[in-house]
């Protein structure tokens, strides 16, 4: 216990360096799989030919299929080491969940309100960013929230290809044998994912109330 | 006017939901659809607002056909009433009546005016209901914010998806009353799809029947219930109607029949205070004063009873003048009309052998008589009642 916190006060300044490299690599795979995600699932939604929705799925599944470790060793050969092939891997993991729950969230809008804001005379565009994206919100929101908490423990692996993180302390204290510093690593990795999923939790239920998003709203 | 010229409409699974339909609807005119359920009612109504594209045939509003027209211009210029209500859950009350003034780009002003009137007019407080979402009305409630939904921006042409089917009787009513009213003054072409004859009957300028994809028959209301083009379309007006029609027109009815069995009535030891207050109430000018046994014993007007009003202790025995006309139980419609008319009286009681009273004959209760036997001579709009 000792060593435990003799190891937190001496080296303080290197894992917040580890906790600050593992949220960034984290929240850009996390915002730019957003950014890539919601836009393919919105195209999906809309688009009539059932094939291209079935290969856009498949694609994006077997990206979460492939194993974590080789995933991070096949991008070496293609982009080097470090952050970026580091993100881009976590980037591809997190697309899958987005997709899915933006596509469901928007054909979870009630089929009367799409009707009614045809028939009112909203323009496709009008309706997907009045009305199907603020109600898909919270669904949205919950698929960025799964993504993040496994994003950030798959982060861990990327210290492997030297992108840093908090993956960083455990390999080096495999190194050296310290287990405090594994520790630390692995504490710090749960702690981070807890704290993300309590807080985007907190965003989605407020998200909820906001688009007061009720499954009995429509008779 | 909006046209439908020959017009099909296969949907993609092949199904044949409209044959060969003709139609006019006329401008400052309601039409009402009516049939039963899959006869293509909704179909029809969205041609109008090219949420429907035909298979093959044409919809002109105004003489020009709508499939050249942007098809999102030409919905927010049509008021729509979906069947299934379909208000934003995300949006409040007063953000979804105030959807289409925000599309067409009015100003905040004059769009906040327009939706609390309009709530106001469907029977919504805009205090109230204004600041409120959709899951947190009643059915009924989020039918007449659809209503004033489809009102907002002052259409000219308005499709009604059975608006009113959520209310209970009393509230269908009032729309109903409502609309009329609104229509006088506006007259906008209105299309209003219904599955009840009443309501057609009561509202519809022009009515049209459908079954199965096609028209069975177009007329006033008044010609279909006169002339229905065949067996379906009697079926359709209503055993009740038709029974009326077969039995009852050629029966005399009796008193027994017409009478108001609940007049405004007094016992004799009432105060004139009193008399006046019951009359004011019930918006009456006269009192029946009936004792404890049923017997009637005389009436009061309300002027003998302001004459004396001054004397406190006076009760409307005191006042009363006796009733020289009545009628027995069992006597016939012509008898009590005949009676009524010799003596100029404007109302007769009915009694029975013990000299019970049983009811009164008002003319407003002959001709509520009237207009359930012969529906198409009276419409049921006439019913309000005098005593
Ligand atoms: N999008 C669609 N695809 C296939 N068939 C449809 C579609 N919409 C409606 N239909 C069919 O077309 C027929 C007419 O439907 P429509 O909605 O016009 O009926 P309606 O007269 O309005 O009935 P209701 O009184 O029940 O509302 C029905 O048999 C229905 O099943
Ligand atoms: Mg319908």
């Amino acid at each position: 216990m000792n060593a435990f916190w003799s190891f937190i006060t001496e080296r303080y300044p290197d894992i917040l360096k580890a906790l600050q490299e593992h949220l960034v690599l984290s929240f850009s795979a996390v915002i730019l799989g957003t950014i890539i995600a919601v836009p393919i699932g919105i195209l999906l939604v809309y688009s009539r030919v059932g094939w291209i929705n079935s290969i856009v799925f498949f694609i994006a599944n077997l990206f979460q299929t492939i194993p974590s470790l080789a995933l991070l060793a096949i991008l070496i050969p293609l982009l080097g080491i470090g952050m970026k092939p580091a993100i881009l891997a976590l980037l591809l993991y997190s697309l899958m969940p987005i997709l899915r729950n933006t596509y469901d969230g928007f054909h979870s809008v009630d089929e009367g309100v799409l009707n009614s804001a045809r028939g009112m005379g909203y323009s496709t565009a009008q309706t997907i960013l009045r009305i199907q994206l603020p109600l898909s919100l919270p669904y949205i929101m919950s698929g960025i929230r799964i993504t993040t908490v496994y994003i950030i423990s798959w982060a861990t692996l990327a210290s492997l290809i030297g992108a840093g993180g908090l993956g960083q302390l455990i390999v080096s204290g495999l190194g050296v044998n310290k287990p405090e510093m594994i520790f630390i690593g692995g504490i710090g990795a749960i702690l981070l994912a807890l704290v993300a999923d309590g807080l985007l939790g907190l965003l989605e239920g407020w998200l909820s109330r906001r688009y007061h998003q009720t499954r009995d709203a429509a008779i | 006017m909006i046209v439908l010229e020959h017009v099909n409409k296969v949907y993609d699974n092949g199904f044949h939901a409209l044959k060969d339909i003709n139609l006019e609807f006329k401008e400052g005119e309601i039409t009402v659809l009516i049939g039963p359920s899959g006869c293509g009612k909704s179909t029809t109504m969205k041609l109008i607002n090219a949420l429907n594209t035909p298979s093959s045939g044409k919809v002109l509003i105004d003489g020009k056909n709508i499939s050249g027209l942007n098809p999102v211009e030409l919905r927010r210029n049509i008021g729509y009433v979906i069947q299934s209500v379909g208000l934003f859950p995300h949006m409040n009350i007063s953000k979804n009546v105030g959807v289409v003034p925000r599309l067409k780009k009015w100003d905040k002003g004059k769009t906040d005016q327009t939706v609390n009137e309009l709530l106001d007019m469907v029977g919504l407080d805009h205090t109230v209901y204004g600041t409120r979402y959709p899951s947190e009305l009643s059915g009924g409630q989020q039918q007449r914010v659809g209503v004033a939904r489809a009102l907002a921006a002052d259409p000219d042409i308005i499709l009604m998806d059975e608006p009113f089917s959520a209310l209970d009787p009393i509230s269908r009513e009032q729309l109903q009353d409502e609309l009329i009213r609104l229509q006088q003054d506006l007259h906008k072409t209105i299309i209003f799809v219904t599955h009840d004859m009443d309501e057609a009957i009561k509202i519809a300028d022009t009515i049209i029947l459908m079954k199965d994809g096609e028209v069975v028959q177009t007329g006033k209301p008044d010609t279909i219930l006169r002339h229905p083009a065949n067996d379906f379309v009697r079926n359709f007006i209503g055993s009740k109607r038709l029974e009326n029609e077969n039995e009852n027109i050629y029966e005399i009815p009796l008193v027994d029949e017409v009478m108001i069995t609940n007049p405004v009535t007094s016992f004799p030891s009432r105060g004139l205070a009193e008399a006046i207050k019951m009359m004011e109430m019930k918006r009456v000018d006269s009192l029946l004063i009936v004792d404890r046994n049923k017997q009637l014993q005389g009436a009061v007007s309300i002027y003998r009873v302001l004459d004396q009003y001054g004397e406190e202790g006076k009760t409307v025995a005191d006042v009363m003048h006796p009733v020289r006309y009545s009628v027995a139980s069992g006597s016939t419609l012509p008898q009590a009309i005949e009676i009524m008319d010799s003596h100029q009286l404007s109302n007769l009681p009915v009694i029975d052998s013990n000299n019970r009273f049983l009811g009164l004959i008002t003319r407003g209760s002959v001709v509520k008589h009237l207009a359930e036997v012969y529906p198409t001579m009276v419409p049921p709009l006439l019913n309000g009642e005098d005593e």
